[in-house]
């Protein structure tokens, strides 16, 4: 018996090794895909002119030289954005979280009466909106434009992590705490604010980082609203100038020699954009996983 | 004991029956006061624009202001669809969305898939943490890479074709070559992040039908078909009816960062239409009528892909 088992899981084995590597090759190679456009762009902003202009530069700087990130911080315009950005990115993910907060712990109170109308208002804003245009003369009626109001307020409710706040409220607290807490004769804001926030922290901390780098990343909104305060644009819609419309030049200084290729210091700036990113990405990782679990997870 | 702790649940049903708005109200006024705050800015910005959307029946002057313009009718509705550019956008963002959904659809069944055949821990993190990170950049830096990596005088995958002898491809200058650009581009982004889902339903899967299998003589193929496949079928149905409804949708953001001047062929989306007209040229009326006719057709999606889940017996998703 011992013997016709161990006779036939030998090469079968065998066969399952050759798979387990094949696709483990597959996997590796998409990987290195994800990861090697970095890689490049990354050298090339650690490249001379010389160099990139010879289309020589693949996946390792050559003739290194951090002078497109020198120019990058001598550059006042592009620190500005930067300071814009996380400006309006913690501002933003402040009152996101208060707005999620304060609407997700009401409607997961069973006892809260009106709740079936008062999600289908929060909830239906995520199947119709106005539009661009009704949102855009909307902005300008209310006098946000060119303010970094617009980039703050208009966005700053979003159903769907109203969605994944309730659902964890209403399922992750146990109800047997609330009402022992009710019993010792304590209010809806001290449920809220002794029982509730503290044990939510985990669903509080990925949505905090949804705001967070949902604001980071767009640029929609501050290209229809930030047309005249230049001094306002964000990174990203600097970015967009910069790199892909290319209309605006880097505004280097008198003296330093103008480059002749702006290709280094077009891969510069984006690493420049990107490293923020890419130094939380690692550590923020797991908490985004758990919130599109949670996303799935309909009410 | 028992009795003590359930009076003051069963106090309250005797008592609902009798009062009105005006107790709860009291009651819970701490409730109300706390959803003041997210419907009063769910108001202001989202449904105070809806009102917006009247202009889409006016003749919009600004300097008549948004009640004192003239009723059009439909009138805007008719000149909209007679524009060449208006059939154009609506056809674009049909053929950008059902192709997207072909393959940005797809390619995370597929890398799941593979990814659940590994049975290192330590692998499968380290390449999905690779993998995810696409998701997590901006449009602005994918299309800034895209033009470092595609472009055809400097770009590095040229520079690698002309050093094995090629001759180089205009990836993103070119009308074709700029639609498989974009659909490529788009799987890279997605493709990662779009397993998560996926590898939670697969993780649920009971190991014994495996073991099974196993023993019944099934090879690996033959229990990805017959077990895994099947398991996260209705996870599948489901991702599949929600993109469905959203195939008259357009991320404004994506199209907007890879387009460029030499090809406007495929680029003339319904968000990027809206953009022109409204925002750059000032016809606010005919912009909004657009912008109105694909959120109508996206709800009538929506909830048509809602009812069709329902039918099949998987959860819907309004």
């Amino acid at each position: 018996m011992k013997a016709i088992a161990g006779g036939s899981a030998a090469p079968n084995k065998a066969r399952i090794d050759i798979w387990e590597s094949l696709i483990r090759l597959v996997i590796v190679i998409i990987s290195l895909i994800c990861l090697l456009p970095f890689i490049h762009v990354v050298s090339k902003s650690l490249s001379s002119d010389s160099f990139v202009i010879a289309n020589k530069v693949f996946l390792w700087p050559q003739g290194f030289t951090i002078e497109a990130y020198r120019k990058i911080f001598a550059d006042a315009s592009i620190l500005r954005s930067l300071y814009i950005t996380i400006i309006v990115t913690v501002l933003f993910t402040i009152l996101g979280m208060i707005l999620t907060i304060c609407a997700a712990y009401p409607l997961s109170r069973a006892q809260f009466k009106g709740r079936r109308v008062i999600t289908f208002i929060f909830l239906f804003t995520m199947y119709f909106s106005g539009g661009i245009i009704p949102d855009y003369m909307n902005i300008n009626n209310l006098g946000l434009m060119d303010t970094i109001w617009s980039l703050v307020l208009p966005l700053s409710f979003s159903a769907f992590n109203l969605l994944i706040m309730k659902t964890s409220l209403t399922s992750g607290i146990p109800v047997s705490l609330e009402e022992s807490a009710r019993i010792d004769g304590a209010g809806h804001f001290r449920i809220l604010f002794s029982i509730v926030l503290p044990l939510s922290k985990p669903i509080m901390a990925t949505l905090a980082l949804f705001y967070a780098v949902g604001r980071w990343n767009a640029y929609q909104d501050a290209l229809f609203y930030i047309k005249h305060e230049i001094s306002l644009r964000p990174l990203q819609l600097k970015l967009y100038y910069l790199v892909i419309q290319a209309s605006e030049s880097f505004q280097l200084e008198a003296s330093q020699v103008q480059l002749s290729n702006p290709e280094v210091l077009k891969a510069s700036v984006v690493v420049f954009a990107t490293l923020p990113i890419l130094c939380v990405y690692p550590f923020v990782q797991k908490y985004f996983v758990q919130g599109v679990m949670l996303g799935a997870v309909k009410e | 004991m028992k009795a003590a702790s359930a009076s003051p649940t069963n106090h309250s049903p005797l008592l609902r029956r009798k009062q009105g708005f005006g107790y709860y109200l009291q009651r819970d006024w701490q409730l109300y006061l706390l959803v003041m705050l997210p419907l009063a800015f769910v108001i202001v910005f989202k449904y105070l624009p809806m009102t917006g959307l009247v202009i889409a029946f006016k003749d919009y002057k600004i300097a008549r202001g948004f009640w004192g313009s003239e009723w059009a009718g439909m009138q805007v509705f008719q000149d909209l669809f007679a524009k060449p550019d208006f059939i154009r956008a609506v056809r674009n963002t049909l053929l950008l969305n059902v192709l997207d959904l072909c393959f940005s659809f797809t390619m995370p069944i597929v890398l799941a898939l593979l990814l659940n055949e590994i049975k290192s821990i330590r692998f499968k993190r380290i390449n999905q943490t690779v993998l995810y990170l696409p998701h997590f950049l901006s449009w602005v830096i994918i299309g800034a890479i895209a033009y470092q990596l595609l472009s055809e005088g400097g770009g590095v995958v040229n520079n690698l074709i002309e050093l094995m002898g090629g001759t180089r491809i205009p990836f993103l200058q070119q009308d074709t070559n700029w639609l498989i650009s974009y659909l490529v581009i788009g799987v890279w982004q997605s493709m990662g992040w779009g397993t998560i889902i996926y590898l939670a339903a697969m993780s649920g899967i009971n190991p014994e039908m495996y073991e099974a299998a196993t023993v019944d003589g099934a090879g690996r193929w033959r229990k990805v078909w017959n077990i895994t496949l099947p398991s996260i079928r209705a996870t599948i149905v489901t991702l599949l009816i929600m993109a469905l409804g959203k195939v008259m949708d357009g991320s404004f953001e994506r199209i907007y960062a890879l387009q460029n001047k030499a090809t406007t062929e495929f680029t003339t989306t319904i968000p990027v239409l809206v953009y022109r007209w409204g925002i750059e040229s000032g016809n606010f009326s005919r912009a909004t009528a657009i912008g109105l006719f694909q959120s109508v057709i996206g709800i009538i999606l929506v909830i048509s892909a809602d009812r069709v889940a329902k039918k099949l017996g998987e959860d819907g998703i309004l």
